[in-house]
């Protein structure tokens, strides 16, 4: 049975169809038009630079005064890059948000009514924000850490891009927030609701981790490293002991995000929106 | 065209639609009428594929709504509940959803003009009042140029000319050969905008069928007659075909004569009359007796038992 449509609609219908590129520019226009989205990730990229020049600044300013222990432990890359331990908070909220968002206020039954095979929308909020946020946060540590080098420069403790490890670490800081994002956006999907999302996260990063050091310490040395907070730490920044090895914390970190993400998907394929 | 068969959806315990099986033809305009509460939202969210059926069957034109390559030119639908972020405004909301379906975005601005929010499109829809909220419901329910637009309660939060617009509306989509599936829990309001009813209570498919039969069926006469000989008159209208009830002191209820009838056997026996006056039962009343039973939450005044003969207060009219 068709239906009978005047004239006008049949150009309307010309070249109407699906496709993962269209779905991919309707999330950017979603993205781009909301003011809280924008507000967010400017949050996040001033945190990553600022607590990063404040950190080097003060560093570099009470060197004379600092103890031994903590001159020994100094890397200047990674002091540079201590703002992530702030903005990941931000950039985890801000992908929470992205889908939660679309929850709370019953848009995704409009994005789901226009997509009616509904994995495409979840790819292309994760391909926007992989594009996105994901330049953003790598460009957002490559400014920490000149901006960081050359406060530090005063009391010549800087170092070079060029330097051993410096260059892993700086991109590494910028994938670690990419994936702590990707891993807010599974949870606001599993969760459907925002302070929920916030919670989940918030538990995972900052409450599970320093609640694990209270165990013995047979216990948390085993699965201490493997906590998504840690195994990222591993690869770009100051780890507790014991930690993974660089390349096997990014690996670990990346297994957490794609396990979420595979929760998120079942959720969204199978349950009613 | 819509198809529905054997749709069934359970939350838990608690079954929301049982067993529902009507068509929704292209052409007219289908009311789908019954009490808050009836599962008319979610057979219409089953329809959409937001809700999966726990058994039962949907189609749109033959196919899955899944299935379709260009779903918002199969279908354009309004649900009750808001589907908008309120912090975007009505323009990014509907080219946002133009884009997915690769809609051109001259068709955003056409649909914005048609709902008559052009001076409101670049304001964030949180700050609309609830009629402009349901114009940009009704803009993006026409944005795909949909075969089928299915409409959920299009009329609340409307004024008098946003309610008129619509029913216009509705009629234009159906002249044009589209199918149209609207919800209301008001048979007034059906009765001007609807060719056929499908009329749902708890459920379950209490009617399928035209406008024009139901008011057939609904406009059974009843005869008011207050008398101070009620019992007398009572014992000689009571007969095959006729009902009568005493429903106060003086007052006859009569169904099955006609108010000339009932005059005239006054008169042979001498029996005084003050009045008598015919009542065209009305369509709301209709509807009421016809899912009584089947409301599924009940308004009782305080001092009145639930057993009498009063119908649930549901879009009740004084």
């Amino acid at each position: 049975m068709t239906a009978v449509l005047p004239r006008s609609a049949r150009d309307t219908h010309a070249g109407m169809k699906v496709t993962q590129a269209r779905v991919i520019t309707s999330e950017w226009t979603k993205f781009r038009s909301l003011r809280s989205t924008k507000i967010t990730l400017l949050v996040s990229l001033v945190l990553t630079i600022g607590v990063g020049a404040l950190v080097s600044a003060v560093t570099a300013a009470h060197w004379d005064h600092l103890s031994l222990g903590d001159k020994a432990s100094f890397n200047p890359v990674v002091t540079s890059l201590d703002g992530v331990l702030i903005s990941q908070l931000a950039v985890g909220v801000l992908g929470v948000l992205l889908v939660s968002g679309e929850y709370a206020t019953g848009m995704i039954r409009a994005s789901l009514t226009s997509v009616p095979k509904r994995l495409p929308v979840l790819w292309a909020k994760l391909a926007v924000f992989a594009g996105v946020v994901g330049s953003l946060s790598i460009a957002s540590t490559f400014v920490a850490f000149f901006l960081g080098q050359s406060l530090l420069s005063g009391k010549h403790l800087q170092t070079t891009i060029g330097a051993p490890d410096a260059f892993r670490r700086v991109v590494a800081a910028g994938l670690y927030l990419l994936l702590i994002g990707i891993i807010g956006m599974a949870l606001g999907g599993l969760l459907r609701n925002t302070a929920a999302g916030i919670s989940a996260l918030v538990a995972l990063f900052f409450v599970i981790p320093p609640v694990l050091d209270l165990l013995p310490a047979s216990w948390s040395n085993h699965i201490g490293p493997y906590l998504p907070s840690n195994a990222g730490m591993s690869f770009w920044g100051r780890p507790d002991n014991p930690h993974l090895a660089p390349w096997t914390g990014f690996a670990v970190l990346c297994g957490w995000t794609a396990f979420a993400i595979i929760l998120a998907t079942m959720r969204l394929h199978r349950s009613d929106a | 065209m819509i198809e529905v068969h054997g749709l069934t959806k359970r939350y838990g315990p608690k079954v929301a639609v049982r067993d529902l099986t009507f068509t929704v033809r292209p052409g007219i305009v289908t009311g789908f009428l019954g009490p808050n509460g009836a599962g008319k939202s979610t057979t219409m969210r089953m329809i959409a594929g937001l809700d999966a059926p726990t058994t039962g069957s949907v189609s749109l034109n033959g196919q899955r709504y899944r299935d379709s390559v260009a779903p918002m030119a199969e279908l354009g639908i309004l649900l009750e509940a808001r589907a908008v972020h309120t912090g975007r405004s009505a323009f990014h909301h509907l080219l946002a959803l133009a884009q997915t379906n690769g809609i051109a975005r001259r068709r955003v601005d056409e649909v914005i003009d048609l709902v008559g929010l052009r001076e409101v499109a670049r304001k964030r829809v949180g700050g609309f009042s609830l009629g402009m909220g349901q114009r940009l419901g009704v803009a993006c329910a026409l944005l795909g140029d949909p075969h089928t637009v299915i409409l959920d309660e299009p009329v609340n939060g409307l004024d008098p000319e946003g309610i008129l617009w619509v029913r216009n509306l509705l009629k234009g989509l159906a002249a044009e050969g589209r199918t149209v599936f609207v919800s209301s829990h008001l048979m007034s309001e059906m009765a001007l905008t609807a060719d056929h009813l499908i009329v749902v209570g708890r459920g379950q498919l209490i009617a399928d069928t035209s406008v024009v039969e139901f008011v057939a069926q609904a406009s059974g006469t009843v005869v008011l007659v207050r008398t101070p000989q009620a019992s007398e008159l009572w014992e000689l209208l009571t007969g095959p075909g006729v009902r009568a009830t005493i429903v106060s002191t003086g007052q006859l209820e009569v169904r099955g004569l006609s108010a000339e009838q009932i005059g005239d056997i006054a008169w042979e026996h001498h029996i005084r009359i003050h009045e008598l006056a015919t009542q065209q039962a009305s369509l709301e009343q209709a509807f009421m007796e016809m899912t009584r039973d089947a409301v599924e939450y009940h308004a009782y005044p305080p001092s009145e038992p639930p057993l009498g003969q009063q119908p649930a207060a549901v879009g009740g009219s004084r």
